[in-house]
């Protein structure tokens, strides 16, 4: 078992050529479109943005939409650190379900890198989100009390993703 | 995405001590140690180890204290083992939010395979 508490890593192969991946990841409206958040301008880096939660364009499950949909309208903001086009998209973003007039600035925010390269076949994408243990857990389960769906619901919805991705 | 839908509050308020008993290059390499070897006696674990017994000590109660170790007496030594069921806690956080990233990649991925721009 690995100790490691810290950060999370992922590391696909994309059947898409670099430049239909850098746009998805790095263009705000491309982003928020698979990603399920609505952001009123483009990324900048080092500029912080407040975004909201909205349906996902791609065709989910009827039961995780109506899942997500109590969360729509939520804030979503993220702060934009580095664009090196078609290598590296970085932003921070606090891990966990906002709260409305709760100001998370002050937080610590974890680091999610993307980053994207050129194979054959496609495009190898990256991704690390790191940071997670620095934020007092405590200031998580204040943030996560209002919360009803469970554990297992959710694992439940991601198992049907997957079985829909297979 | 929204992220960490859970009710699991409870958990994460009782989880706190676990990762802050983690944050410590010592302790992680001494939980490490218990991990690789199994149960280990202080004088084990400071050998090898570039801290003093009594490091090794004062670090062992505080993964005690956060439920991740105990020790028991066997004849004149303390031997020392991890308690695994705290620290797989630790890691269902991180895995509740790697099952949300997978499910984003599942929608990146259907969004730049498959739909038009």
């Amino acid at each position: 078992m690995s100790p490691n508490t810290d950060r999370i890593q992922k590391k696909i192969l994309l059947r898409a050529p670099l430049e239909r991946v850098w746009r998805a990841i790095s263009d705000s409206k491309q982003f928020g479109s698979w990603h399920g958040v609505e952001f009123d301008g483009p990324f900048i880096a080092g500029a912080g943005m407040v975004g909201k939660v909205v349906p996902t364009s791609v065709a989910v499950d009827p039961e995780v939409a109506r899942s997500r949909k109590k969360y729509e309208g939520t804030p979503f903001s993220i702060s934009v650190e580095r664009i090196e086009p078609m290598r590296l998209f970085s932003m921070r973003w606090y891990p966990f379900d906002e709260e409305s007039g709760v100001d998370y600035s002050n937080e610590p925010w974890t680091l999610v890198e993307f980053r994207l390269e050129e194979v054959a076949g496609g495009t190898m994408l990256s991704i690390t989100e790191s940071g997670f243990d620095a934020i007092p857990l405590e200031q998580r389960a204040k943030a996560l009390t209002s919360h009803e769906q469970g554990w297992a619901a959710q694992g439940t919805l991601i198992d049907k993703y997957l079985a829909m991705a297979a | 995405m929204t992220r960490a839908s859970t009710s699991a509050a409870a958990r994460l308020a009782e989880a706190a001590p676990v990762f802050a008993a983690l944050g410590d290059d010592t302790r992680l390499h001494i939980v490490a140690r218990l991990c690789g070897d199994g149960p280990l006696s202080i004088v084990q674990l400071a050998d090898g180890a570039s801290v003093s017994r009594q490091a090794v000590t004062k670090h062992l109660n505080a993964l005690e204290d956060a439920g991740l170790a105990r020790s028991s007496r066997v004849g004149r030594e303390r031997i020392w083992e991890l308690q695994t069921k705290r620290l797989s806690q630790a890691r269902q956080y991180l895995d509740q939010i790697s099952q949300e990233w997978d499910a984003a990649i599942v929608r990146l991925r259907a969004f730049v395979e498959n739909q038009e721009e």
